[in-house]
């Protein structure tokens, strides 16, 4: 049975964790953030070392947005320039304007004499082209201008972004590296990766979509809003007037919207983790016939889903049409008041156009803005679990003055050594041993008995509480971590390998070994044999799915990177479950190939594999209760014996530990 | 693909879609009309200094509002509700659909993508589904609508149109065209950098063994490096679109003054229609560029939708009875005749020639090395597999014929990979006993070396268990899985490797506290280690999918090489160094 921390030292019913744990609520992914504007100002900091290019952004912005705002008010210009032609056409040639306003005093149209009063019109000479061109080259000018400011800013903003995101992600990758392990127990694996992963990847996208858009919408609203005062402050406030009311309609339904949100979520978590539940149990659910009961559970929290995303669509639906209804009653009222207004004579009929233009450009970045709160919230909240993830607190520090590495012989002593993973739960008290060089040192004992904290501690992957552990008389903490771990070869009962060749993976202890090593250590570790057989041989790719190596090709291979590593002292976890026998014959050479000259920690699982240890310590409740050679602990009858003869469960164990080959025949039930 | 669970799923909704189009329609043509009324204010009513007609339009352009924006929201209303009915009755169908299917469909698509088609790929679709209803359908209607309206304010600046919309079409296809692939691309760098942090996370221990830290940040930093060369190049093609797309529209309004102009210079146009054109044709290009932006979601949904309709047309390949027997006499029985599995296409079988019977109160052991074909054998009693030829009968009744109810009551399945489900400890139990009672869980408990580490826990049966079970050990796990089994009372127990997370002292003390139990039931127990079925009324000992000998333990010592090899593998590896 494994007996990793993970297990022996959380609670059986799981989910808390350690009390101390950095993240509460491990596990749930954090919609709302905790801390918005602390953590909004972080996320912001981290931009700064792209401080050149923000500023040009913002530079760039205002420039581009200045510009595009000027357009519509010009291209009014253009406007009046017909409105002109189209009226000074209509008059007689060869009148002044003033007698032409005078005329139509005189016919008593008041309104039409002042709309006159107010133009720039020639009696008799139609529209001007000498003067529309000029304008609408400017006006084209303008509009270039504006664009390629604006593609200037996305282009500089964008790099920035993703050299912040770059950085985001080499820190949490450099923080990985740094963390005790005793951090990586106290979280589940997939919250952690969810962490590394999805969460970054969803900051890289707010910064992406709501930097850029955000910035220029303000800059919009605030260069629009300008301009209209420019124009008409009192079109302006009635303009102004929109920008409450719609606040208050996306407020109000973004509030009713978000519970369905909420609910959204919810419910599809819940529905994939029946899903989840009932695909990855599909056998069991089979056999236990409840695929009924499996079909009605999915059935209620479909239509629940179905429910709370239907609300959740709707309400949040209703927010573009209704944001597109303030903006045509803006239009309504700015067509008719305008309307009034030029043709009274107070107003040209271009800036009725213009003024049109902006406000349409006015709602939009509005909506945009709403929109981008919930985006901006999911971001943050995802910043903020990066956060923690890079406050967690570093291991210590290695020795500023370490011993330095010369090369070793191999003894190693734990000297009244007290370790627990958790402070409530004693597991290894005032524990003392020798191994001397060369020798192997086999564990034995009962689950959760601690014999993988012991080579963990020996790893320096955990600190001790009390006591302290020599390496040739040196403690293991007056050395640098990576000196003492380059010493030691490990093989681990999970096989991991990672993606990519046979021949990377066994070069994974010794970067710099050369092919005839590499060769070298694969064929004593019976390696070759199989990879020769595999039709890209070493190049032949180890993937997830794994299915061209099994299990026990695997543990050979992490025997090969241990063999070519070449190690002073070695630590080696059984793996026994699931391996087939004849490969696992083929192991246990391997093992022993490796175990020569070497002294060796190894973790048994199977008993029949230690009878040649010099040592062997057997383990119960973190306590050495017994340690001998394996002819002694049998004579003595005690915890040892006991585990012996249970394996072979109704044999008869030879008197006085008499072990030949003629027991495989005296083994029977 | 696409068009084809769309069309089928879809037509339940067709009423639905129909008021969707009608609204959308309606809605339309009332925001295009909106122009056409300023157009007539300005050239009645300003132009001529009438205020009460202003007065008037303007109130009917407020009615034309309250009529779009009603439409707007009823097709809102419609939309959500048709694209939302369709992601829950394709997510129906999916998961029917896969609880039909045999253990060899679920490991031919394997769970965790099944789980991705009946959910994320579902929701794809779904969000294609409303996109369209909401925004998609509206643009044609617009685009066509905004053509007539125009051309009705002014044919001679029609061919304006022509010039405008296909340069907006061909430069936004162009830099769409572009990122597509590049979109692919950054999904498989994404992918890269969570392997390479993933693998960090799981080998933490041989990473910092094997004091490989600086190549692993090496490694990562390649792969975020080629990420963010991606996203940079995605980025700066995105950072184009909005500028070009300003450019178009606003060189197309400053066309559009140009050349009105000199149609108003010349008495063809009014000056109304010059504004109202534009405003027109500022609509149908917002329109065709909302149409683009939504498009780029069709390849990823008919991605999607591809993989929905692979799960919906595969058909399982274990077919309940058309007339199942119903009647069996009572007494425990497995029989294997001349069995033979093999995958669809596969050139040798996984097993082949298969015979040999269990009775009741007789224990049966399967050894032999991984990927002799052990897990298949008892995969096929619970018809998770059917045999390709020769029978499997239980009871005296082909599994094929009897009710499949009745098939699973009559078995106990511990299969190799314990699984748990979520809820609790009793609950777990119950699985497949949901009456069972508590005294009957506590047996079950102490029978499978349970009870310890379940009383220690605080809230005891009551105790909360993760999803598969992953809050308790894997050794815990397994003893779980047997006292569940043990929970239904079966006829035949099938034991599938379910003792490998046990130390020897558990494995020997629980097969030794299930003997009693198990007096009245056949049972079948597939194991590595020679200790756990030494004790077997009979052994089998496969090789390559056939049987290779059968025997108790000293008959098997005397005939059968393989089993002596096994023997000896475990027996003297540790003294071979």
């Amino acid at each position: 049975m494994s007996d990793r921390p993970v297990t022996t030292t959380r609670p059986p019913a799981g989910g808390g964790g350690f009390g101390r744990g950095p993240f509460g609520g491990a596990g749930m992914p954090a919609e709302k953030s905790m801390n918005f504007g602390p953590s909004m100002r972080r996320l912001m900091g981290r931009l700064s070392p792209e401080r050149p290019r923000i500023l040009a952004v913002i530079g760039l912005a205002v420039i581009s947005v200045v510009f595009a705002v000027v357009g519509p008010k010009i291209l009014g210009h253009a406007t009046d320039l017909i409105f002109s032609g189209v009226i000074g056409n209509r008059l007689p040639a060869g009148t002044t304007t003033e007698q032409a306003v005078q005329a139509a005093r005189a016919a008593g149209d008041d309104n039409f004499a002042a709309l006159l009063a107010r133009m720039d019109v020639v009696p008799g000479r139609g529209i001007d082209f000498g003067a529309l061109g000029t304008v609408l080259v400017w006006v084209l000018a303008l509009y270039v201008a504006a664009s390629v400011f604006s593609w200037l800013q996305g282009y500089l903003l964008n790099d920035a972004v993703q050299r912040s995101v770059f950085r985001l992600r080499a820190d949490v990758e450099d923080k990985l590296n740094r963390l005790p392990l005793k951090f990586f127990d106290g979280q589940p694996r997939g919250e952690l990766l969810s962490r590394v992963t999805n969460d970054i990847d969803n900051v890289s996208q707010t910064l992406q979509q709501t930097l850029s858009q955000l910035l220029t919408s303000l800059l919009t609203v605030i260069g629009v809003l300008a301009m209209m005062f420019v124009i008409s402050p009192l079109l302006a406030l009635i303009a102004l007037v929109t920008i409450p009311l719609s606040m208050v309609v996306t407020a109000q339904i973004a509030k009713r919207s978000q519970k369905f949100f909420v609910a959204q979520w919810a419910n599809t978590g819940t529905l994939n983790a029946h899903i989840e539940e009932a695909f990855t149990g599909h056998e069991l659910v089979k056999v236990f016939g409840r695929q009924p009961e499996v079909e009605q559970v999915f059935r209620d929290r479909n239509e629940e889903l179905f429910k709370a995303s239907f609300g959740a669509q709707f309400v949040s639906g209703i927010i573009m049409p209704t944001m597109m209804f303030i903006g045509n009653l803006n239009y309504v009222v700015i067509a008719v008041v305008g309307g009034l207004r030029v043709a009274t004579g107070s107003m040209s009929l271009g800036d009725v156009q213009a003024f049109i233009q902006y406000s349409r450009q006015f709602t939009q970045p509005l909506t945009q803005v709403a929109s981008m709160a919930n985006l901006l919230q999911s971001g943050v909240a995802s910043a903020e679990r990066v956060f923690e993830l890079l406050d967690a607190e570093d291991q210590s520090p290695d020795p500023a003055d370490p011993v330095p590495p010369t090369s070793r012989r191999g003894r190693v002593e734990f000297e009244q050594v007290s370790f627990r993973y958790d402070p409530e739960q004693p597991l290894i008290e005032d524990l003392s041993l020798v191994a001397e060089p060369g020798h192997t040192v086999a564990i034995v004992g009962p689950t959760g008995a601690g014999k993988t904290t012991l080579v963990n501690l020996i790893m320096r992957f955990y600190e001790l509480d009390a006591g302290r552990i020599t390496l040739d008389g040196v403690d293991i903490t007056a050395m640098r971590r990576n000196d003492l771990r380059s010493h030691i070869g490990m093989v681990l009962q999970d096989t991991w390998l990672f993606g990519g060749t046979i021949r990377e993976n066994i070069a994974y202890g010794n970067p710099g070994a050369t092919e005839e090593q590499i060769q070298a250590a694969a064929r004593a570790t019976f390696v070759d044999r199989f990879v020769r057989t595999l039709p890209d041989g070493y190049d032949t790719v180890i993937d997830d799915e794994g299915n061209n190596v099994s299990a026990g090709e695997k543990q050979l291979l992490t025997i090969a990177r241990a063999f070519l590593a070449d190690p002073s002292l070695l630590i080696l976890d059984e793996a026994t479950s699931s391996v087939d026998t004849r490969t696992e014959v083929l192991v246990q050479h391997a093992m022993a190939a490796l175990r020569s000259d070497r002294t060796s920690f190894v973790i048994a699982h199977r008993l029949s594999t230690i009878r040649d240890a010099d040592l062997i310590l057997v383990m119960d409740a973190g306590r050495i209760v017994e340690q001998g050679t394996h002819d002694e602990l049998l004579a003595t009858r005690g915890a040892y014996h006991r585990l012996y003869s249970a394996q072979f469960s109704g044999a008869l164990v030879p008197g006085d530990g008499e072990v030949s080959g003629e027991e495989v025949t005296g083994v029977r039930g | 693909m696409l068009s084809r669970l769309l069309r089928t799923y879809l037509r339940p909704y067709s009423s639905t879609l129909t008021a969707v189009v009608v609204l959308q329609l309606i809605g339309t043509i009332a925001s295009l009309y909106l122009p056409s009324l300023n157009a007539d204010i300005i050239d009645r009513g300003v132009a001529t200094g009438d205020t009460g007609y202003i007065l008037s339009a303007g109130g009917w352009m407020l009615a034309v509002s309250l009529v779009q924006i009603a439409c707007s929201i009823a097709a809102v209303y419609y939309g959500s509700r048709a694209a939302m009915g369709f992601g829950r009755d394709v997510r129906s169908a999916v998961f029917h659909r896969v609880g039909g299917f045999s253990a060899r469909e679920v490991a031919q698509f394997g769970a965790p993508s099944l789980i991705t088609r009946s959910t994320n790929d579902v929701q794809q679709v779904q969000m294609l589904v409303v996109m369209t209803c909401t925004m998609l359908v509206a643009a044609p209607i617009m685009g066509v609508g905004g053509i007539v309206m125009a051309l009705r304010q002014d044919l001679g600046l029609s061919w304006l149109m022509l010039v405008c919309v296909p340069a907006l079409l061909v430069s936004i296809g162009l830099i769409v065209s572009r990122m597509v692939p590049q979109f692919r691309a950054m999904q498989d760098r994404i992918d890269a950098v969570n392997q390479v942090l993933r693998e960090q996370l799981t080998g933490i221990r041989v990473v910092r063994a094997f004091v490989r830290e600086g190549e692993e940040t090496r490694r990562f930093a390649a792969a975020n490096d080629a990420l963010t060369g991606t996203a940079l190049r995605v980025g700066r093609l995105t950072a184009l679109i909005f500028p070009v797309v300003m450019l178009i529209l606003n060189a197309s309004s400053v066309a559009v003054l140009w050349f009105g102009a000199s149609r108003v210079d010349s008495g063809e146009m009014q000056v109304g229609a010059l504004t109202a054109f534009l405003m027109y044709l500022m609509q149908i290009l917002t329109s065709m560029m909302m149409a683009t932006f939504i498009s780029m979601m069709i390849p990823r949904a008919a991605v999607c939708a591809e993989r929905i309709v692979e799960v919906l047309d595969t058909e399982s390949s274990v077919s309940p009875p058309r007339d199942p027997v119903r009647q069996v006499h009572g007494r425990a029985e497995l029989e294997l005749r001349d069995v033979e599995f093999r995958y669809p296409g596969a050139a040798a079988p996984v097993l082949s020639g298969i015979s040999f019977r269990v009775t009741a109160g007789q224990t049966t052991a399967v050894i032999g090395s991984t990927g002799a074909g052990k897990t298949t054998l008892v995969s096929l009693v619970p018809r998770l597999f059917d045999a390709t030829s020769g029978t499997v009968s239980v009871d005296g009744v082909d599994v094929r014929d009897l009710d499949p109810q009745m098939l699973w009551t009559r078995i106990g399945l511990v299969p190799q990979k314990p699984y748990l489900f979520s809820g609790t400890v009793a609950s777990n139990l119950r699985y497949g006993n949901p009456d069972a009672s508590d005294e009957e869980l506590w047996e079950a408990l102490e029978v499978a070396q349970a009870r310890d580490f379940v009383e220690a826990m605080p809230e005891g049966l009551e105790a909360p268990i993760a999803q598969g079970g992953t809050n308790v050990s894997g050794g815990q796990r397994q003893r779980l899985s047997i006292a569940r089994a043990l929970v239904s009372r079966p006829e035949i127990y099938l034991f599938d490797d379910s003792f490998s997370a046990l130390d020897l002292a558990t494995d020997a003390r629980l097969r030794a506290a299930l003997r009693p139990h198990t007096a009245q039931a056949a049972v079948v127990i597939v194991g590595q280690r020679v200790s756990t079925i030494a004790d077997a009324d009979q052994i089998i000992v496969l090789d390559d999918g056939v049987i290779v000998g059968m025997g108790t333990h000293d008959e098997l010592l005397d005939s059968c090489p393989t089993y002596i090899e096994i023997v000896e593998s475990q027996l003297t590896a540790g003294s071979a160094a």
